[in-house]
């Protein structure tokens, strides 16, 4: 049973302000409880805005730091989750379920990648 | 008029697959909640098929619904409503239910989530029911709860599809005729059909375990059926130590799993495996499931941690430490010595006189081995003369160890394994 990254992208800009709405956090926390009581959630959380991240860049042999926020990225990694799934379907049913809960404003891709195991 | 897509044209393909995959999430919890309706498992399984069926046909035209799960679940009740209702040789009871459900609206959205939660929870409890077989607890277990097929229960246990097939039938079979209560157990009894929930679960995974590496991933990947079951119970029955520990003890096994073959699929034993290879996330799982039972065996009035709890904490005790040397091992031998206590059985001692081996030396570990040579239980069981050999070289006694080196060897049923005897053998040559 392969374990996958599923990287909750989100459009900083156009996301709202205020976050997410109580109705979604509550819709978003009885589906993660769903998917932890049937045994696939390993962990999931949130990240904080970029504005509060940096990116560590090694090119040529040399390093550089960029501190936040990351305006020139349309989407940036807003949350994560890992899931064991039986398999690629699975893992899929499970992030359609998660992005339905999302009110139709917002705008989120989940990208869903298999951990390499060994 | 648009054409319909076939069911072999690739939109057919993903139609199919998305039903199936739902299906699969799904049919643990129809099964539970039809099977509180027509009291029969054997009943429930084929309407939720029936479900299952009206999605493949009905979702190809009409599109998938926007909660499929709840969608299977309406129709396999109603379909459970139709059969009663339909059904003459049904009781006065059940003509009742139909009756009674006729006037009210099916039910459209799933019942409430504890309901639910109590229907599966007799689903676990009817599967593991003691009047099965361990065989056929297994099977029934894979396919009503951990959602495998029949096929893949057989290549996953090396037996005939059939074989797999007909305990299935039969465990039904008697479930009905034994009049098995559809309920979770409380009072006395409870305890002990517990423990053949657990046992179940345990071993499903121990299957997977001792399958090293092969060409068919369906055995060990049993491993992470029997994980996905027990993490299901500890949602299940949060107030139960017992089945805390057994997640905890198998999220700490899995995490080793990678680390326990080598390059070529031969098996690496625990002192020679490179920890950097352990799996830090199921072990950090396994220790927060271990505090869970603790937690919960501190607000029960069980008599200290259980065997399940014992043997959880040994595991955590080898994801601690850093190295084969590092390991706590007077803290293993005094687990396992409570284990013995708890749970008796030789390959408790056996694994005690390890321990103790490491803890205070050969000596006092040899004194434990030999009370084990005249258990049958070991007779033919190989680690016992390759652990006496051990200890027997340790201390100085080369020829009593090459002897007991070579026997090991020979009762050993892995090639590879009898190689390393045989050459362990060789250097006890004088």
């Amino acid at each position: 049973m392969p374990r996958y990254l599923s990287l909750v992208q989100i459009d900083e800009a156009t996301a709202p302000a205020e976050g997410p709405s109580p109705e979604l956090m509550q819709r978003m926390g009885e589906l993660i409880e769903e998917i932890t009581k049937a045994g696939v959630m390993l962990d999931t959380a949130g990240l904080t805005p970029t504005a509060q991240g940096m990116r560590v860049h090694w090119q040529d042999g040399k390093l550089s730091v960029t501190d936040g926020p990351f305006t020139e990225s349309k989407e940036i990694v807003g949350g994560y989750a890992i899931m064991q799934c039986k398999d690629k379907a699975e893992a899929l049913e499970w992030t359609k379920r998660f992005l339905k809960v999302h009110e139709e404003h917002w705008t989120v891709t989940c990208e869903v990648r298999e951990i390499a195991e060994g | 008029m648009t054409r319909q897509p076939t069911s072999d044209s690739a939109p057919g393909q993903a139609l199919r697959q998305t039903v199936e995959t739902v299906f699969r999430l799904e049919s643990p919890r129809i099964i539970a909640a039809v099977t509180r309706t027509v009291r029969d498992i054997g009943i429930a399984e084929e309407l939720a098929q029936d479900a299952l069926v009206a999605a493949l046909e009905q979702w190809p035209r009409d599109g998938v619904p926007d909660n499929p799960g709840a969608w299977l679940m309406a129709t396999a009740k109603h379909r459970a409503i139709d059969l009663i209702r339909r059904r003459e040789t049904y009781a006065g009871k059940l003509a009742e239910i139909g009756r009674s459900l006729e006037t009210t609206a099916p039910p459209v959205e799933p019942s409430a989530p504890d309901d639910i939660d109590d229907d599966l929870l007799r689903l676990v409890f009817t599967a593991c029911h003691p009047v099965l077989s361990a065989e056929a607890r297994i099977a029934l277990t894979l396919r009503l709860l951990g959602g495998l097929t029949t096929p893949e229960i057989a290549r996953a246990f090396l037996v005939p599809e059939a074989t797999v097939a007909q305990r299935i039938v039969r465990a039904k079979r008697t479930l009905a005729t034994k009049d098995v209560a559809f309920e979770v157990p409380y009072g006395p009894e409870r305890e002990a059909r517990l423990g053949s929930v657990l046992e179940v679960i345990y071993l499903i995974f121990n299957e997977g375990y001792a399958a090293t590496a092969g060409d068919d991933l369906l055995r060990p990947a049993l491993c992470e059926d029997a994980l996905r079951l027990a993490r299901v119970l500890s949602g299940l029955m949060p107030k139960e130590p017992e089945v805390h520990a057994l997640t905890a003890l198998l999220e700490l096994q899995a995490s080793r799993s990678s680390a326990r073959t080598g390059p070529t699929g031969e098996p690496v034993l625990l002192k020679d495996q490179n920890r950097s290879r352990w799996n830090r996330m199921l072990i950090a799982r396994g220790f927060t499931a271990l505090a869970r039972a603790e937690a919960a065996g501190a607000t029960t009035t069980t008599s200290g941690p259980g065997p399940y709890a014992l043997q959880a904490a040994i595991a955590a005790c080898h994801a601690h430490a850093h190295s084969y040397d590092d390991t706590d091992w007077p803290r293993i031998a005094a687990l396992y010595a409570a284990l013995a206590v708890r749970s008796p059985s030789p390959v408790v001692e056996l694994n005690r006189a390890v321990a103790v081996s490491m803890a205070e030396g050969p000596a006092p570990a040899l004194r434990i081995i030999d009370t084990l040579t005249t258990e049958p239980a070991l007779r033919d069981y190989h680690l016992l003369p390759s652990v006496r050999a051990d200890l027997l070289l340790r201390l100085g006694c080369k020829k009593e160890a090459r002897a007991e080196f070579l026997r090991a060897a020979e009762l050993t049923q892995n090639e590879r394994e009898r190689d390393l005897l045989r050459a362990r053998a060789q250097e006890c040559a004088p």
